[in-house]
């Protein structure tokens, strides 16, 4: 579904690589998991993909077609984003009802074609919140709007900045199965972006480890819950999310 | 869920704090009512804040019925009873060309508040048109329109204001596009401030991943976020904005004799300041009020609509 | 008396007597590490900062003992809480950007705050406490990173730097607000190593604030579980398999692991009744 080919982006001329030379590919309707540290460069590689970002060198191909560097209005109805702060990633003085009908107005398509009380159902969410402002909801129910916005359009693909980070441990939890259960439902693809392994593991079936830029590792999700990583780093970072393991 | 214990007085004031409190809006109009009484709420907690309200209230509503407050015309000159002292038929004396001093003041509450409209109106939407494109394109854009902004900002207001009146002629609408054309730089200011740290914001990226067009984004997500500040601004600039009127009023470039202006009317009374004071003093005070009173609005204005600290 | 921390009963409202942050909270703090973990709203970082008397004066505070050794907290002047505020209390924070002061190199930091509990030293010796200080949080080249600005330096670094600060005043009980948060896994192993070496030599108390449930049960001693401002259940970290309020054993059923993931995460059901209860005490 995704493939990615030498990616390397650079933040300004002559300056040293954020991502470089990242090589990976993503199945349809598997998740997969981009793992690193903070200043690794996962997000950048997850923003050159989205399109938001388009100073990269390297090919990315979507579903065979290799994008360019600009994207196209249609390429925003097959891939779309789930950014990590839920109080930031919604406006904040626009009802969540508007918010919905945003991408549908952006592609000018009829606001009116969807049902939006079926939509926010399909999030969890109670269709009575539909007139609420984003500051009137909680960051669990503010991460399930942001999920159903990135659905409007129907996506084949998903990507998703550390969806959870910025929640409670319950909430997370509520999240993930959301996801999870989403992404049966539609077959979806998502490439999802963390620096926690245990969240990872949960929901990938394939996982990147990077480090500095680079992409030291790649195992299935077997190996990793194995322990079975070769690279040193994988290790390190392997060992010390693990002390975090039931005792 | 429990009721908040307020007393309902009638059905309908109960049911109207009732749908002005449900948690769950269930429509456009009642989501936005509710934000604005939310609004109301916060500045009411600032009691100087109402205190401005309620002269501008006043202001307006002075202006408004102006013929039904006092019966004296206010252009027509009775020499006979020229530089009289307050008394019961005239409430704040009379000028030096007889005209009823209080009934000028009256009149010329009407000019005040034509010309805070109209640079209002010009003002803020052209502020914010430069300043939220230069802020989100940048680049060349951004270089050029900041630096127009600069060449208008270097000029001390008044000065330039002096400058346009003299060359376009004195008048009142002159005198307007003069003082707007020296207000709106601050505002384009920060409406580019406010875009540079907005347009880094995720919202913003999730609306560039729909396709939206730039103008889109401009105007239906940034414009948005940029308005509370520039009401903020506007509201506090005004004092100054009355001022410089009053001041090119004051030098003859504003409304011509023998239209009633606050400005002019304290040049003309400048003469008789020591022995007829009320000439000057009442639109003097009538200028000093309003200015408080704006700032004390936007003051107040300011911890509603542009809290840096309390989220 | 064998606590140097002793709070009975705290009660804590905002908003005029409002919301009521923290209910009924009572427990003791000997040389220890301490553990308070909660979700967001929970009121664990508010317990934290009214033991500092660090709230807001708006913050309507109560309780029938809040007491540090011999000090009555509750009734201490302002005078009183400045010579137990960072010289007899330490209290670190979760981001050393928004707690180091940004123009002041790190080593002057140091230097200033050793100054301040200990008035007319020399400038050599304030500055030679602050090197030995930054050696002994382990960082490797003390004298290059005290003429470095807080932007210079990692996150790490910085919550080095920071535990530096607090301990030169040597204190006797740490209070530490999520100091690990905002640092990478590794990072976090390492700072908390350094806290339970100093935890141990100095004989400190610590209170270990945060919201990883899993973070705190291999850290800490003891740990206070808290919920909507109560606190629902008290045991000793090694126990936490064995809890027995539902909100704790929600919480620790619904943390993903890397080794053994369920299907589906269960959902924590939160009951009512949970806002009421008395605490659960470890079965003597």
């Amino acid at each position: 579904m995704i493939k990615i080919d030498n990616l390397t982006v650079r933040f300004g001329p002559g300056q040293r690589p954020v991502v470089r030379d990242v090589s990976f590919a993503i199945e349809k309707g598997t998740a997969f998991g981009l793992v690193g540290e903070s200043g690794c460069g996962k997000s950048t590689v997850l923003r050159a993909l989205s399109g938001l970002n388009a100073n990269y060198d390297g090919r990315i191909e979507l579903h065979g077609e290799t994008l360019n560097q600009q994207r196209s209005r249609p390429f925003f109805r097959r891939v779309q984003m789930v950014f990590q702060d839920p109080y930031g990633s919604l406006h904040p003085r626009k009802t969540i009802r508007s918010q919905l009908k945003e991408p549908l107005r952006n592609q000018g398509l009829d606001t009116n074609s969807v049902d939006m009380n079926a939509v926010l159902r399909s999030v969890g969410l109670d269709p009575a919140l539909s007139y609420r402002f984003p500051h009137q909801l909680s960051g669990g129910q503010r991460q399930r709007v942001a999920i159903a916005r990135a659905l409007m359009l129907d996506p084949d693909v998903l990507l998703l900045d550390e969806p959870t980070s910025a929640l409670d441990v319950s909430v997370q939890a509520e999240i993930l199965n959301l996801l999870q259960d989403l992404r049966t439902n539609r077959g979806l693809t998502y490439l999802l972006v963390s620096h926690d392994l245990a969240v990872v593991s949960h929901m990938c079936s394939r996982v990147a480890i990077m480090e500095a830029g680079e992409i030291v590792e790649q195992v299935d999700v077997g190996a990793l819950r194995k322990g079975a990583v070769e690279h040193p780093y994988s290790q390190r970072l392997l060992r010390a999310s693990s002390l975090y393991g039931r005792a | 869920m429990t009721i908040s214990s307020e007393h309902a007085d009638s059905v309908n004031t109960g049911g109207l704090r009732n749908w002005l409190l449900a948690p769950e809006p269930r429509g456009w109009f009642q989501s936005s009512a509710q934000q604005i009484h939310q609004g109301w709420r916060k500045f009411s907690l600032h009691p100087l804040g109402l205190a401005g309200l309620a002269i501008i209230v006043v202001l307006i509503v002075v202006a408004l019925a102006a013929p039904l407050l006092t019966s004296y015309d206010p252009i027509v000159q009775d020499m006979a009873g020229r530089l009289a002292p307050p008394s019961a038929s005239h409430w704040l004396g009379t000028d030096n060309f007889g005209r009823d001093v209080f009934s000028r003041v009256i009149y010329g509450a009407r000019t005040t508040l034509y010309i805070i409209m109209l640079v209002t109106v010009i003002v803020a939407p052209l502020g914010l048109l430069i300043g939220t494109v230069s802020g989100y394109f940048g680049g060349i854009v951004d270089e050029v329109l900041m630096r127009v902004t600069d060449i208008f900002l270097s000029f001390p207001g008044l000065v330039l204001a002096l400058g346009f009146a003299a060359a376009l002629g004195p008048g009142i609408t002159n005198a307007i596009i003069a003082i707007s054309l020296t207000a709106w730089p601050p505002i384009a200011r920060l409406a580019r401030a406010e875009t540079l740290s907005l347009r880094k914001a995720d919202y913003i990226a999730a609306v560039r991943l729909q396709g939206a067009t730039s103008i889109a984004i401009i105007t239906r997500h940034i414009l948005p976020m940029c308005i509370p500040s520039v009401i903020v601004r506007v509201t506090l600039n005004m004092a100054g904005i009355i001022i410089t009127a009053a001041g090119l009023g004051f030098l003859g470039l504003g409304a011509q004799p023998p239209w009633p202006e606050w400005g002019s009317m304290a040049a003309s009374g400048r003469e008789f300041m020591l022995d007829s004071p009320w000439v000057i003093a009442a639109p003097g005070i009538a200028i000093a009020l309003v200015s408080l009173a704006f700032n004390l609005v936007g003051d107040a204005l300011r911890d509603v609509l542009d809290p840096r600290g309390s989220e | 008396m064998m606590d140097l921390i002793d709070i009975q009963n705290l009660e804590i409202a905002f908003g005029g007597g409002q919301v009521r942050a923290v209910r009924g909270v009572s427990f003791s703090l000997g040389q220890e590490k301490l553990g308070i973990v909660g979700e967001s709203g929970s009121g664990k970082s508010t317990v934290g900062r009214a033991i500092m008397k660090l709230l807001p004066p708006t913050a309507i505070v109560n309780a029938e003992r809040m007491r540090f050794r011999d000090v009555d907290l509750l009734k201490a002047t302002e005078k009183t809480m400045m010579t137990i505020r960072g010289r007899r209390i330490g209290l670190i924070l979760q981001d050393p950007k928004y707690s180091l002061n940004p123009v002041m190199r790190i080593g002057e930091q140091i230097a200033e705050t050793y100054r301040f509990h200990h008035p007319r030293t020399s400038r050599a010796k304030t500055w030679q406490q602050a090197l030995d200080m930054l050696e002994a949080v382990q960082i490797r080249d003390p004298e290059r990173v005290a003429r470095l600005y807080p932007h210079e330096i990692s996150g790490g670094m910085g919550q080095r730097a920071m535990i530096a600060m607090m301990l030169i005043a040597e204190p006797e009980v740490l209070i530490a607000d999520e100091p690990t948060s905002a640092l990478d896994v590794t990072v976090r192993l390492e700072i908390l190593a350094l806290l339970d070496e100093l935890v141990l030599r100095r004989n400190l108390g610590l209170i270990f604030i945060s919201h990883d449930l899993n973070l705190i049960r291999n850290f800490c001693d003891r740990v206070l579980i808290m919920y909507a401002g109560r606190v629902v259940e008290v045991l000793e970290a090694r126990d936490l398999d064995k809890a027995r309020h539902p909100y704790t054993q929600g919480l620790l059923a619904s943390l993903p692991t890397i080794e053994d993931p369920p299907a589906r995460l269960p959902i924590l059901k939160r009951d009512p009744a949970w806002l009421e209860e008395f605490a659960l005490e470890p079965a003597r």
